[in-house]
């Protein structure tokens, strides 16, 4: 078994890598893909409480490297998914701890046991972005139709390129279909044009995903969400499959909302 | 009322489309590297240069940088003085 090693990167903080990470490593892993979500964010660690295993913490991703632990010890299986699995980021240590080849050598140790390798990269463009591509088949680029978003992206597509891991596809997160309806907010079509880079994922917002993040639940494992729903559809594009894209409809008045039920699918 | 009179002349425009001109200004230099008096400067030397093999309107020198996918494009306009023909006889 070969595994694929998948790198969520942004640039800028809070646009949704973590969040992303963690639905796309469940719903990978509900289709019954061995998955292993690497949190590569040293000294800032989150992955942990979106995917509600922060109880569980024995060992972390810097114990590993540094040869305190095997790494067997250092994985958390997922309460409801059993093929799914977490190495946690160190939480008292700082970026330096780990170097790309470090990351390269515990993919190649992952690859073997796992499907998918999903790492979680910190915000920025030091030593944790280059830790966390170091080892990519595939990057994925999140960001959120929004200027700083756009511009950071841009930067990062930039340097994906100039370490060869290219090219990056995007992920557009956070979209406002009501907001993008009035004209005060960039389309899709719009963030697309400017990065010129393939389209893997759009993601509505959707209130649910803060409710699920609440309770340590990924919104992927929830079949009513529509960014549940984007999320899922990603991880089938990963795999290969020619997935159509969602349908950014507004849902803020009872048009929307009516439109919805009569869509065929439902999403 | 005013919101009427600005959309009535057109210069009500909507906030999304402000933000992709100007992000397209700024991708471009971003990904270049290249200032605005950097692209002046070029554009000084570029009018020395040719003008020493033909006559130009330094004036009406255009440049700029064009996005073309992720790649970027110098595109100089260089209109050339025109050569008024004398009248022969």
């Amino acid at each position: 078994m070969a595994g694929k090693v998948v790198t969520v990167t942004s640039g800028k903080g809070g646009v949704g890598k973590t969040t992303a990470t963690a639905n796309l490593g469940a719903a990978l892993a509900s289709d019954g893909e061995k998955v292993v979500c690497v949190d590569a964010d040293i000294g800032l660690r989150n992955l942990d409480v979106v995917l509600g295993l922060e109880n569980r913490i024995v060992y972390d991703l810097v114990d590993v490297v540094e040869g305190r632990c095997r790494l067997r010890q250092a994985l958390i299986r997922d309460k409801r998914l059993p093929e799914l699995f977490l190495i946690p980021a160190a939480q008292t240590r700082d970026k330096s701890a780990v170097s790309p080849s470090d990351m390269i050598r515990l993919c190649d140790d992952l690859r073997q046991e796992f499907d998918w390798i999903l790492i979680d990269s910190p915000a920025g463009i030091e030593r944790g972005f280059r830790n966390a591509i170091a080892p990519a088949d595939i990057v994925l680029v999140i960001t959120n139709p929004e200027v700083s978003a756009v511009r950071d992206a841009d930067r990062i597509i930039g340097l994906v390129e100039a370490e060869e891991k290219g090219p990056a596809r995007l992920v557009i997160n956070r979209i406002k279909a009501e907001m993008v309806r009035r004209g005060d907010m960039l389309s899709a079509d719009d963030v697309l044009e400017l990065l010129a880079v393939e389209l893997v994922g759009l993601i509505p917002e959707d209130e649910n995903v803060i409710t699920s993040t609440n309770r340590g639940l990924p919104i992927a494992l929830n079949g009513k969400s529509r960014a549940g729903q984007a999320f899922r559809n990603i991880a089938r594009r990963l795999r290969g499959e020619d997935v159509p894209f969602l349908e950014m409809a507004d849902e803020t008045n009872i048009i929307g909302r009516l439109a919805r039920w009569f869509r065929p699918g439902g999403n | 009322m005013s919101r009427f009179f600005d959309r009535l002349l057109g210069r009500d425009q909507k906030s999304a489309r402000q933000a992709k001109e100007r992000m397209k200004l700024v991708l471009i230099h971003d990904r270049t590297d290249l200032t605005h008096s950097a692209m002046e400067a070029l554009k000084d030397d570029l009018i020395a240069v040719i003008s020493r093999h033909v006559e130009i309107e330094p004036e009406a020198v255009r440049i700029e940088m064009a996005q073309d996918g992720r790649e970027q494009r110098l595109i100089a306009d260089i209109p050339l003085r025109t050569v008024r023909r004398r009248r022969v006889g």
